[in-house]
């Protein structure tokens, strides 16, 4: 039997798949299909300080073996969460990661301010890569120098391990990943989605109301494998890799290219018990190659 | 809400694009109520990557029926599954209808369906003739082909009326039209459900605000999930005077009429 414990340093995970932010809603919606707690831990959807509208529909977009949204990052606030939806949360045995999300770095600080003070959160994630929560959204994840403030901001005001969630739509994914790991970050999340449009050949209006919006699901994979590899190549700190990971074999190939652990996203809207399907591959996986941790094959990309 | 990876289909029926299939599905069938809805998923593959929403149109003992029209690549895929084969459903999901408390007193319940949003109305009106409440349905499509299921009305022994655009079957005009009549000469209507295209929808709340009828109203949108985790599928709800977008699939997708924000 494979062990499938995943150690991130920061954080310890029953295995090392974790259900990504935006895809998963407060996890309380997964509840009728999967038990929680079989997860290796799943990250919440974004939270600002205030409640947040979102964006007009249509939100969303099938492209071909893809998904594009533009939700906008509507949601509850941090206090309505804290008092409605974690309470449910906090007698999950599983690593319960909260997004973090702000308009500017002080909203950041101001999330995390305030979540230090609930019990049973595992770590933050740092949504500072979402493509379109504006036509020109606040996006630190795109410079270096940003990403590396505002990480330094947030790691002060934290008393929890920080992950830094990256976008893909940058030149130099390593600079980046390079300039979180400088400021305090404890571990690298990515990829989010990458900046996308699609055309109403008929209309010749784009297909979602924000115009573009963030591209995810099967078709992006290979992209999100590059990213991944080259990130996790250059830091010391731990990748959790994610991008159009629907089975057990794409999950593998993330721990592979060098993430010590994995989120599944798009594909827990398709199918809700995909988490649970992913980690009794990776199970199976273990027992064929007789690992006897599964997180002997991190990194172990042959080039 | 049930995920069965392999529901059996028992029957298939097809008129042109409209196709109506029975599946067996005991733990799906059971919990099903008219205005709820299944995601079905149409591929093995990721063309179309995510389950389409398909309506409740009735159910029987352990099986139930989804009535669909071919309208893109995911309906096309499902258009041609047949008998024996098996689909992979998660549901029933959403709000449905919510009957009255008491119908004794009230007027004729009236069921609005246009074109493919007949498929919760017929269910409807199944259910509430279980339980004695009368009603009236009004079925209209863009011509007598887009009618498919007036036969089972007629089978069925369900007082109805059908309006065509062009004329081609029962009244030429909208089904709004019908409903317009209808309020005008019986005037002891009970209440009024609907599902259809989105300016009939809004044209069904504006003739139940001004004969002062409640009103409920099946909203369509694109769905990712369909069970309330990506918020893709919102339309805008006024509640208590304030505006929000709600999600269609986990707070809908049937809405009281007063409460919808039109475009």
């Amino acid at each position: 039997m494979t062990d499938l414990t995943t150690d991130l340093g920061f954080l310890k995970l029953k295995n090392p798949v974790l259900a990504a932010s935006g895809t998963f809603g407060y996890g309380l919606e997964f509840e009728p299909f999967l038990d929680l707690n079989k997860l290796g831990g799943f990250v919440v959807k974004g939270l600002y300080f205030d409640p947040r509208p979102g964006n007009p529909p249509p939100r969303l977009v099938e492209t071909a073996s893809g998904l594009i949204n533009a939700i906008g990052l509507q949601g509850v606030g941090v206090k309505a969460f804290a008092e409605n939806i974690f309470p449910r949360l906090q007698s999950l045995d599983t690593a319960v990661i909260v997004n973090v999300c702000g308009s500017d770095d002080e909203e950041f600080v101001a999330v995390v301010d305030f979540l230090n003070g609930q019990v049973g959160i595992a770590a933050y994630e740092l949504n500072i890569s979402c493509p379109n929560v504006k036509k020109h959204g606040f996006c630190p994840a795109l410079s270096p120098k940003h990403t590396h403030d505002l990480v330094r901001k947030v790691k002060r005001a934290s008393r929890r391990p920080v992950i830094t969630k990256l976008s893909p739509n940058v030149t130099d994914i390593a600079e980046i990943a390079l300039a979180a790991e400088e400021a305090g970050s404890d571990g690298l999340s990515l990829v989010n989605t990458f900046l996308a449009l699609a055309v109403d050949v008929e209309t010749r209006r784009p297909k979602l109301a924000n115009i573009y919006g963030g591209l995810s699901g099967p078709a992006i994979k290979p992209l999100a494998l590059r990213l991944v590899h080259q990130a996790a190549s250059r830091v010391k700190i731990p990748v959790i890799g994610l991008g159009g990971i629907a089975t057990g074999a794409d999950a593998l190939e993330f721990l592979i290219a060098g993430a010590r652990a994995v989120q599944v996203g798009t594909a827990n809207l398709v199918d809700p018990q995909a988490a649970l399907r992913i980690i009794a591959e990776l199970e199976d996986y273990g027992r064929r190659h007789q690992l006897a941790r599964l997180t002997d094959i991190c990194g172990t990309l042959k080039t | 809400m049930m995920v069965d990876p392999a529901a059996r289909i028992i029957n298939k029926e097809t008129w042109g694009p409209y196709f109506l299939l029975v599946l067996e599905s005991r733990s799906i069938a059971r919990r099903a109520w008219p205005g709820q809805f299944v995601m079905v998923k149409a591929s093995e593959t990721t063309a179309p990557l995510l389950r389409r929403p398909l309506s409740l149109a009735g159910r029987n003992g352990d099986r139930f029926q989804l009535f669909f029209q071919v309208a893109g690549q995911g309906t096309a895929l499902l258009a041609q599954k047949e008998p024996e084969d098996r689909l992979d459903v998660i549901g029933p999901l959403g709000r449905g209808f919510r009957l009255p408390q008491n119908n004794q007193t009230a007027g004729v319940n009236i069921l609005v369906g246009g074109g493919r949003g007949i498929a919760p109305l017929l269910f409807l009106a199944g259910e509430m003739r279980a339980v004695h409440f009368p009603v009236k349905v009004l079925y209209g499509g863009r011509t007598a082909a887009d009618l498919p299921l007036r036969d089972r009305l007629r089978a069925g022994d369900i007082p109805h009326a059908c309006s065509t655009d062009d004329g081609s079957f029962g009244q030429k005009g909208l089904v709004t039209g019908l409903l317009a009549q209808e309020l005008k000469t019986k005037g002891a209507a009970g209440g009024i459900y609907a599902c259809g295209p989105e300016p009939m929808l809004k044209t069904v709340a504006e003739l139940a605000a001004s004969a002062r009828l409640p009103a409920q109203l099946s909203l369509e949108s694109h769905m990712g999930c369909g069970f309330g985790a990506c918020w893709g599928c919102v339309k805008k709800i006024r509640r208590d005077g304030e505006e929000s977008w709600v999600k269609v699939c986990e707070e809908g997708p049937v809405f009281p009429a007063e409460e919808v924000v039109w475009p």
